[in-house]
């Protein structure tokens, strides 16, 4: 606040060239309360610096008052978009502290449904950053065809976006008798629409001038600033974990992990776009081999989980998504942490977006995909 | 020469980008009929939720009007957020003993977060979700509910707490 | 006096001499004002509202939705609800802005439209300027509008405003000379700059199919300045709304937005009426050289709906843009103009100068 207090009733530092502009808390390309107060000279970004914090629930402080089970259902609530993984991150913590092997039948489920959750959230980064460059109908297109996967969902666990699916030890429901034949369709169905988000996008001249060598994060910094997901290997850094550390059925699949080496805007585009494949050829492996077997093992209606400190890490849609459990052997956590990819890819933009313009920062932001619960928890 | 050359092709190329994009758009823009727009309140008879969608939490109740909840608190201790509060009281039953029953199985809508805890941890299958998603009222108060409904008895069948 | 749809100078002449006889010479001119002045208030109130209807259902269909459906039979009098709704809105006025500046900008940029609606000739007899140098005086008044956006910019006290009254004033200036010099390839082959003169010219054909492919390069362009001219996507930098909220009108409410808004589609529809007088023959029906028959029952169709039906279709192309194309960046807007554009342009004079020299057309 000084800062701006000082530069607006300063005279002397009013005659620069420089000048402060708060994007947010309500901006439309935000995406939510988060604020950034970025220095410009002309159309020029000098100067980013995010403030965070505007819808800070206090998800890690609630945890500690409240049962394992129940906090899986808090972490639906920060990244929305990847509210499975997030869920499947608490669960196989709670599973691993407890030693306990989940049937092959959790496992499969699980790894479909983090798949349909990464290709819905991809989509919707993909509609959005259309939103974000100007092309407003890529909005819709993308929603329409999340809307499916949504549908999915809503089958089988009951909700859209805050799932609650994953349980400690398997999963709530079974998956339900239509549930494969709706994925099958929705493949067939997304394979033939894939190319439509190319053409549209992905090979329109605009696009492109729009993305290519725009916002470059060099291997070094991505590796520094913790960015990982799709946004840290469009900058060569192989940080897929499920490749480096698989989790589910991962094991089980063959998939590539989408590497590029182009460190730019198009780069990250391209890495999900392409991750949208490779999600659908996941689910493909998946799907018709889904073992017969129990959906949940029997855990005890009280979970405590041996004394000792816990880690769980996942690959979500946006990064690496990590769950920190520090327990006392009672019925809750003493002390929960999450380590969410949103948070260390935010503070990578200053770097990428330093001399770029305003229309670039916008774009920049949106292949960082950030949701701001995500940051904020 | 050759950079003339191209920066003519590079005309003709980002011309060709363009025409397909809007070949895309275009395509949808004549097959209306294609359309995906639902109107909600005018197809709200057609409108069927899925079985499993997570509405509203509601006590389930046979033709007797009765359930078969047996007031053990379960899904109070796992409701994340305290949204049941479960009131019970002591009767006297035919055989002279003192028995504790519900009385009132109090639902809070407007703190719930549909996380299906309660249901699932029910031990007699009392709770269900419902499929009613139309919870718009004009005062808050309105969304505190009772779920057993008035003059519900216990069903027979429900082993005791 | 006989109602003739196919010819409106008649009736607008019976208008003339009425007045001109049943009044004093003052009260005349007075009263022949006012009448063309309500004439085009009630148009251009009218046919905004319309093309904003207009706007959202083509969109909603590109985007594969239904649009406004509630208000009137499928959402015909949702615009018109919007506009009241805009009537009531109160008008906030930003603190430290320029008091006198903020409230005239919406009206210059209203102006500026009004006065150059004036000499589209809708039909034969419809155009209230018929002067010699119309095309060059539509040029000239259109870009006055750039002074309204800069003012509204520059006295909201606003930065997004001010940063989008910049953008929009470099985009307007550079993208005018493209409008220009693709009229001028059409003047040299027109030899005319009067409107008239120029739909009477396309008789036996539209300039654009009788003028080769220097008359279609100069439609292109000038469909894509004239996009641009008007601030419309893909060149809305100026009210970029990702990236400045809503640039230059960020703190406009009220009526004074429902300016600027109205403004710019009267822009629009000037930018497409010019676009199809200029190249696709303006009221003139669709005639093709000796094809008698075909030109007869073309005929049967009025002036003025033949005007309306090409301007609806410059004016749906320009939307498709809108709605697909992704935003330019400031930058890419200038290179556009000045190393793709204006180079075409000038090479595509010559041409056309070229060509009528030869007498190589139609
Ligand atoms: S659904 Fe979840 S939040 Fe709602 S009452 Fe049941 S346990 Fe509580
Ligand atoms: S609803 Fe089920 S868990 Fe809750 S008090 Fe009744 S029987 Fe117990």
């Amino acid at each position: 606040m000084s800062e701006i207090k000082e530069i607006m009733f300063n005279s002397d530092r009013l005659a620069t060239d420089e000048y402060l502009v708060n994007m947010g808390p309500q901006h439309p390309s935000t995406h939510g309360v988060l604020r950034m107060l970025v220095k410009l000279e002309g159309e020029k970004v000098l100067n980013i610096q995010p403030h965070i914090g505007y819808i800070h629930s206090g998800i890690e402080k609630m945890c500690e008052a409240i049962s394992y089970p129940q906090i899986i259902h808090l972490t639906d609530r920060m990244d929305y978009l990847s509210a499975h993984m997030n869920n499947e991150a608490v669960a196989l913590c709670v599973e691993n502290a407890l030693q306990v092997e989940v049937p092959e039948r959790v496992k499969y489920i699980r790894t479909i449904m983090d798949e349909l959750a990464r290709l819905a959230s991809h989509q919707l980064w993909w509609c959005v950053m259309g939103m974000d460059l100007g092309a407003l109908t890529t909005f819709f297109y993308g929603l329409r065809d999340r809307e499916m996967i949504l549908d999915i969902f809503e089958e089988t666990c009951g909700a859209r976006l805050t799932v609650n699916y994953n349980l400690p030890g398997g999963v709530m429901f079974d998956i339900h008798p239509n549930f494969q034949k709706r994925v099958k369709d929705f493949i067939t169905y997304f394979r033939k629409k894939l190319p439509e988000y190319d053409q549209l996008l992905t090979g329109n001249v605009i696009f492109r001038e729009r993305t290519e060598g725009i916002g470059h994060l060099s291997l070094a910094d991505a590796i520094a600033y913790g960015v990982t997901g799709p946004s840290g290997r469009a900058s060569g850094f192989s940080n897929d974990l499920r490749k480096h550390q698989p989790y589910s059925a991962y094991p089980l699949v063959k998939f590539n992990e989408i590497l590029d080496h182009r460190c730019d805007t198009l780069a990250r585009y391209e890495v999900r776009m392409k991750e949208m494949h490779e999600s659908l050829s996941i689910i493909e492996q998946l799907i018709d081999n889904i073992p017969e077997g129990d959906y949940a093992v029997k855990m005890k209606s009280v979970i405590k989980l041996p004394e000792g400190e816990f880690y769980q890490r996942v690959e979500t849609a946006r990064g690496e998504f990590g769950v920190y459990i520090v327990s006392d052997g009672k019925k809750n956590p003493y002390r929960v942490k999450f380590r969410s990819p949103g948070f260390s890819n935010l503070f990578a933009l200053n770097n990428m977006a330093k001399g770029h313009k305003i229309a670039d920062l916008v774009a920049i932001m949106s292949t960082l995909d950030l949701v701001i619960p995500d940051i904020d928890r | 020469m050759k950079s003339f050359i191209e920066y003519i092709v590079s005309i003709f190329k980002g011309l060709w980008t363009l025409l397909i994009g809007m070949k895309v758009t275009g395509k949808y823009f004549f097959t209306p009929w294609k359309n995906v727009t639902q109107q909600y309140p005018e197809n709200r008879e057609k409108l069927v939720m899925f079985e499993r969608f997570r509405g509203e939490v509601i006590m389930l109740h046979n033709e007797n009007n009765e359930h078969s909840c047996n007031g053990c608190g379960i899904c109070e201790i796992n409701c994340p957020n305290g949204s049941i509060e479960i009131i019970s009281k002591s009767i006297l039953t035919a055989d002279g003993k003192k028995k504790r029953i519900i009385d009132q199985h109090i639902y809070h809508l407007g703190m719930c977060t549909l996380c299906n805890l309660c249901v699932k941890a029910c031990p007699s299958g009392a709770l269900a979700m419902g499929q009613n998603f139309e919870h718009a009222v004009w005062d808050r108060s309105l969304l505190t509910k009772v779920l057993n409904q008035e003059g519900s008895t216990i069903a027979e069948n429900v082993k005791e707490e | 006096m006989g109602f003739n749809f196919y010819d409106f100078t008649a009736l607008t002449h019976n208008i003339h001499v009425g007045l001109v006889e049943g009044f004093s010479p003052f009260m005349a001119t007075t009263l022949e004002w006012v009448i063309v002045g309500t004439a085009y208030l009630l148009f251009v109130a009218l046919f905004g509202l319309l093309l904003v209807y207009a706007e959202r259902k083509v969109c909603a269909a590109f985007q594969q939705r239904l649009g406004p459906m509630r208000v009137g039979y499928w959402g015909l009098l949702q615009t018109i609800a919007d506009f009241i709704k805009l009537l009531m809105k109160e008008l906030i006025m930003p603190r430290k802005a320029d008091r006198f500046l903020y409230n005239l900008a919406p009206f210059i940029v209203i102006i500026a439209s009004f006065l150059a609606i004036a000499v589209i000739p809708f039909a034969p007899g419809l155009q209230s300027l018929d002067f010699d140098i119309g095309l060059f005086y539509l040029t000239s008044v259109s870009s006055v509008g750039v002074i309204g956006i800069l003012l509204a910019g520059w006295s909201s006290n606003n930065k997004y405003s001010l940063i989008g009254a910049m953008r929009s004033g470099a985009q307007i200036l550079s993208y005018e000379l493209s409008v220009s010099l693709s009229l001028l390839t059409m003047i040299v082959f027109a030899g005319s700059m009067q409107f008239s003169t120029i739909v009477e010219g396309q008789r036996d054909g539209w300039y654009l199919f009788t003028g080769h492919i220097p008359s279609l390069v100069a439609f292109i362009v000038f469909l894509i300045a004239g996009t641009a001219e008007t601030n419309r996507g893909p060149f809305d930098l100026a009210e970029a709304e990702s990236e400045l909220t809503a640039g230059f009108h960020t703190e406009y409410s009220g009526i004074k937005f429902a300016f600027f808004f109205l403004a710019e589609y009267i822009n629009l529809f000037i930018i497409s009426a010019v676009a199809a007088t200029v190249f696709l023959g303006g009221w003139m029906p669709l005639h093709f050289g000796h094809l008698e028959a075909f030109n007869h029952a073309m005929d049967v169709i009025p002036p003025l709906v033949w005007f309306f039906l090409k301007v609806f279709g410059v004016i749906f192309i320009i939307m498709w843009f809108k709605w697909t194309f992704p935003r330019l960046r400031v930058d890419q807007i200038l290179t556009l103009e000045w190393k793709y554009l204006l180079p075409i342009n000038l090479i595509n004079i010559l041409l056309m100068a070229f060509i009528v020299l030869t007498k190589f057309h139609f």
